[in-house]
């Protein structure tokens, strides 16, 4: 999942003749990265603003309005625009309380793979030595595993759980972050400025701070977009695969497995919250690629 | 062949390093797990009984012994008994495996058939409409949830279109659709990447001289610029076959196909865990040995990376 590398975009680059159309190529990557990150903050307001969109209860069940297709006047008496599910609920409101679920746990894994990632970064770039390798070891080895196995393994026996998914996902995306933050501090430790302030009594803080964020701000803020898009589909796998977020909690993944049984009778169960993610992946991820392309073109050959 | 042989020791001591890390995990979310024993005896067993099986389960020993045990075991290929099928884990998870390595044997080929025709067509045709299109599509593929896109194939080809069947394994029409859905990241990501690596090959200085030379431009592309892009499509088509095992398990779901990776979420659902541990750690082992493979391929066939 952590590939949406675009791969043709150095050839492209190269191809160009750099003078003639890069600037435009630069303003137009500007406005769909704009437009990207406009979609997230988008996601983010309906995501607050879902119980004042929801037209109705996204948990209040009805018998008589069950598996109704996309209607403005639902036997129930009720307008249901993307039909209802199995129980009779507004696939609409679900919908719109799902892109809770996703963000949350999308943003909450990355905040904590990035604490860990960044943590353990600084680690093995100031100890260096034992540590460092230590730490880089563990990194090559993670990637040389489908971390979605594991993932099962430990949500299936420490029981499905919000704080259990957010460790889970998190932990499976440090490694991006602890490359950069090490690199930089490698890169930063042999000029002697750095030996000049903890000479003079500066702390490792007061350096990290200073020096070695501000490099690297534009990085992280890449990753952490890739890494968003990563989180939110690993979650919506796990809920479709019944170990993420528990019904009858609205989550996209867990309506499109309810949806499952009634693919030949009421298909839009399953594909709205579907197209609803597959559309968020595709945004976030591809404004990973502009944001990269724009702010930090080194980071592409990765 | 210099230098061959410290690349391999230090990619052998990054495999075992790894398998390594895999498994203490593996013990670690067990012993999380709590005590098995209840889950082998009837509710009513006696306090005698409960306390026998934990000794022959060697559970009263001190945890480092037990960790030593679960390697020695793990190595051997024995993670115990299953609880479900009241037989070896091992021996059950051998058994699924066949039709997991058939899905993903058939997923890769797949996406290397459509994929790298497409990959080579839209850097020869660059910009047109079928460069646009078929680019635009991988970017989609790339992006789009696994589990979702075999849900969509089920809805549009199996149920309004009835054209192959939704689940289950009996012949090769059941293949396809698990198949495709199983490749389709992969599909995308190598028919972009066959389209930037040809692309740079057909900028070299050498492509323009077999150009001035008169060749027709279908031999430059077939000799001349497929053989040099080969490399690193070589490369990312070995790093997606490993990456394919982990979207089994979503695959397998979503098919009804009997493979390790639908074996692995039922037992979870049974508690059988014993069979998700062998499930986990096996599938370590094969995810492993491919790349290990393909190292050992790329080393070989490129001696620069020797130094990496």
């Amino acid at each position: 999942m952590a590939s949406s590398i675009p791969a043709s975009a150095p050839a492209e680059a190269l191809a160009l003749p750099v003078d003639a159309r890069a600037p435009r190529g630069a303003r137009r990557t500007r406005a769909l990265a704009l437009s990207g990150a406009a979609f997230v903050l988008l996601l983010v307001l309906v995501a607050i603003a879902a119980p004042w969109l929801s037209p109705q209860d996204p948990i209040r069940q009805s018998l008589r309005g069950r598996l109704a297709g996309p209607t403005l006047e639902g036997a129930d008496g009720r307008a249901h625009p993307l039909g209802t599910d199995h129980l009779g609920r507004d696939v609409l409101s679900r919908v719109l309380y799902g892109s809770r679920v996703s963000l949350v746990v999308g943003f909450a894994a990355v905040v904590v793979g990035g604490l860990v990632g960044a943590t353990l970064g600084l680690l093995a770039g100031f100890r260096g030595g034992m540590a460092d390798a230590a730490i880089m070891t563990v990194a090559d080895a993670q990637l040389a595993f489908p971390f979605i196995l594991l993932a099962i393994g430990i949500i299936a026996v420490l029981g499905p759980s919000f704080p259990t998914l957010v460790l889970v996902i998190g932990l499976s995306g440090w490694v991006s972050y602890a490359r950069i933050l090490r690199a930089q501090v490698l890169a930063l430790r042999s000029r002697e400025f750095i030996d000049a302030i903890r000479g003079l009594g500066g702390s490792v803080l007061r350096i990290v701070l200073r020096h070695v964020l501000p490099n690297v701000l534009s990085s992280l803020v890449v990753v952490a977009t890739l890494e968003l898009g990563r989180a939110i589909v690993l979650e919506a796998t796990l809920s479709f695969l019944g170990l993420g977020i528990q019904p009858p909690t609205p989550s996209w993944g867990g309506m499109i497995q309810e949806g499952r049984e009634y693919l030949d009778s009421a298909w839009w169960i399953s594909t709205f919250p579907g197209l609803v993610l597959m559309a968020t992946s595709l945004v976030v991820s591809r404004t990973g690629d502009w944001l990269r392309d724009l702010l930090d073109p080194t980071l592409r050959g990765e | 062949m210099r230098g061959l042989l410290p690349f391999l020791g230090h990619r052998v001591f990054r495999a075992l390093i790894a398998l390594w890390l895999v498994s203490t995990v593996v013990f670690v979310v067990m012993r999380l797990s709590g005590d098995p024993v209840p889950l082998l005896l009837p509710p009513d067993a006696p306090r005698s009984e409960i306390f026998r099986v934990r000794a022959e389960l060697g559970l009263d020993r001190p945890l480092p012994v037990q960790y030593a045990v679960f390697l020695g075991n793990a190595l051997r290929g024995d993670f115990g008994r299953s609880i479900h099928f009241r037989q070896p884990a091992a021996r059950v998870v051998v058994e699924y495996l066949p039709a997991t390595l058939e899905l993903g044997l058939a997923a890769f080929a797949l996406a290397l058939v459509v994929a790298v025709p497409i990959g080579m067509l839209s850097a020869v045709r660059r910009n047109s409409l079928l460069d646009h299109a078929s680019m635009g599509l991988a970017l989609v593929g790339q992006s789009a949830p696994t589990f979702f896109l075999g849900i969509l194939f089920i809805l549009v080809v199996s149920l309004q279109l009835g054209l192959l069947p939704t689940s289950g394994r009996d012949g090769w029409r059941n293949l396809i659709l698990p198949a495709l859905t199983l490749g389709a990241f992969a599909m995308a990501s190598i028919a972009r990447l066959t389209r930037s690596a040809m692309l740079e090959v057909l900028r070299a200085d050498y492509i323009r001289t077999a150009r001035a030379k008169g060749l027709s431009e279908a031999l430059v592309v077939a000799k001349h610029t497929l053989k040099n892009a080969a490399v690193p499509i070589v490369t990312i088509t070995g790093l997606q076959f490993g990456s394919l095992l982990g979207g089994a398990v979503v695959t397998e779901t979503v098919f009804s196909w009997p493979g390790i990776g639908r074996l692995a979420i039922q037992s979870i659902y049974n508690r059988d865990y014993p069979v998700v541990q062998c499930t986990v750690f096996l599938s370590a082992v094969l995810f492993i040995a491919i790349n290990f493979a393909i190292d050992l391929l790329y080393g070989v066939l490129d001696p620069r990376v020797r130094a990496g």
